[in-house]
């Protein structure tokens, strides 16, 4: 099972350099990148799966005595390769604000509460057909320095791994509809309006349960396309 | 098929206690130590600092590494040549230390197969995340006591000569565990050759 990866699937990615977030500015290469043949360094990547998490890593609300503060989400997705097949057992880290938008780590100053019922890590493993599942709070939006008056939409971070270095992806989840995001530069430093909609989840009836909490849904595609592609199948 | 690929952004400020917990009651599941109880080879430390175009270190990197095992294989499914048992997973992962400094334990990599059949000079591959960059950079570290470097086709792409001494770790002198020194600059004086992968 061999994959290839092509180099143009990688132009979703934002640029390095992007004037709106401005810590970019002294944090990007000006030299060219050197363009590196995909040798078996690259095609080769760390493999972890079921053997790495807990069940209760992927339910953030159960993580301490008490229940956080919040709504209830329940997220879900598939995380698939570049022709749409599932790519099974790869772990996803995932990490959030709290309901009032402030992290737990010590860098955040947000004046806003902590809640002792809410770290807001967790990981999942995806299963045979690329699903995964975690539960949690929906996150809050926070301020932060970019900008006069500078909002992040509400999002929740991912970090995966995928079938090789090449697959790697850090990325983030955004909610459906939400009004920060034409003010958001990290949302918009993604300039192809369909690329950045592929990282905004949608609500999902589906996978909403009764009387407990919303369904967000979040496919994630990684770089990664069969080298052998099988011939697609004519219906006329 | 599907739209296209999920696009990166940025790891942010905020990732230690999910991805590098150790100060966190979060458990850890990935570490700066890659070593086994089983793994042969030559034990080496990879230190250094992570800098920006100010020259200033950055406190709030990430630092992902990836290699193949003293003998030159890799520990996953694409490498089909047979392991031995050291349990050598060759991941490991460290957060940055408030003035940009990181470190990890590992071992020497083998020698492992490049282009056309010629081998690579033993290598690790290298991703940096921080706040500020949208999306990772890879680089490469080689050794500057391996004279298989000068035949390496990687190192080759690269053939200004000052640029090329900024992908090899310097050995350090009078370290108890050997020790090489691999510094990353961003950007600006001295900048680290990063790979388009
Ligand atoms: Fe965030």
């Amino acid at each position: 099972m061999g994959l290839i990866y092509p180099r143009e699937s990688a132009l979703a990615h934002p640029s390095n350099s992007f004037e709106g977030y401005r810590s970019t500015a002294k944090r990007h290469p000006k030299r060219p990148l050197v363009i590196l043949p995909h040798t078996l360094s690259e095609v080769t990547g760390p493999v972890y799966g079921h053997e790495i998490v807990r069940p209760e890593d992927a339910d953030l609300t159960l993580q301490h005595a008490g229940e956080p503060l919040g709504e209830r989400i329940i997220v879900s997705g598939r995380v698939l390769d570049e022709d749409g097949r599932p790519v099974p057992n790869t772990l996803l880290e995932v990490w959030q604000a709290n309901a009032a938008g402030r992290y737990v780590h010590v860098a955040d100053q947000h004046p806003a509460p902590l809640d002792p019922n809410f770290t807001g890590a967790g990981r999942v493993v995806t299963d045979d057909e690329g699903r995964y599942r975690f539960v949690t709070i929906r996150p809050g939006a926070y301020p932060w320095r970019n900008h006069h008056n500078a909002w992040r939409p509400a999002h929740i971070h991912f970090s995966l791994f995928g079938p090789s270095y090449l697959s790697r992806l850090v990325t983030q989840m955004y909610f459906p509809g939400d009004p920060l995001f034409p003010f958001d530069p990290i949302f918009n430093s993604v300039t192809d309006e369909r690329a950045r909609n592929r990282m905004v989840s949608r609500f999902d009836l589906d996978t909403t349960q009764p009387e407990w909490a919303l369904g967000f849904v979040f496919d994630i595609v990684l770089r990664g396309r069969n080298a052998t592609p099988m011939e697609e199948p004519h219906d006329d | 098929m599907t739209d296209g690929i999920t696009p990166s952004q940025t790891v942010g400020p905020y990732f230690a206690y999910c991805l590098t917990p150790k100060d966190y009651d979060t458990r850890e599941i990935f570490s700066a130590d890659l070593t086994t109880p089983a793994i042969g080879g030559d034990r080496i430390r990879v230190v250094g600092q992570v800098l920006d175009g100010d020259g200033v270190g950055i406190g709030d990197a990430m630092i992902e590494i990836w290699q193949a095992d003293p003998e030159g294989r890799y520990a996953h499914p694409a490498d089909d040549r047979a392991r031995g048992n050291s349990g050598f997973a060759g991941f490991g992962r460290a957060p940055t230390t408030p003035d940009g400094m990181y470190a990890f334990t590992t071992v020497k990599p083998g020698q492992v197969p490049g282009p056309n059949g010629k081998p690579q000079a033993p290598h690790i591959a290298v991703t940096v995340f921080a706040r500020g960059m949208l999306k990772h950079l890879y680089t490469r570290i080689y050794f500057e006591d391996e004279s298989a470097n000068a035949a390496d086709p990687i190192l080759a792409l690269v053939p200004d000569e000052e640029a090329r001494r900024t992908l090899i770790a310097r050995r350090l002198a009078g370290e108890a565990e050997p020790t090489y020194r691999f510094d990353i600059r961003l950007q600006g004086e001295g900048e680290t050759v990063f790979f388009e992968a």
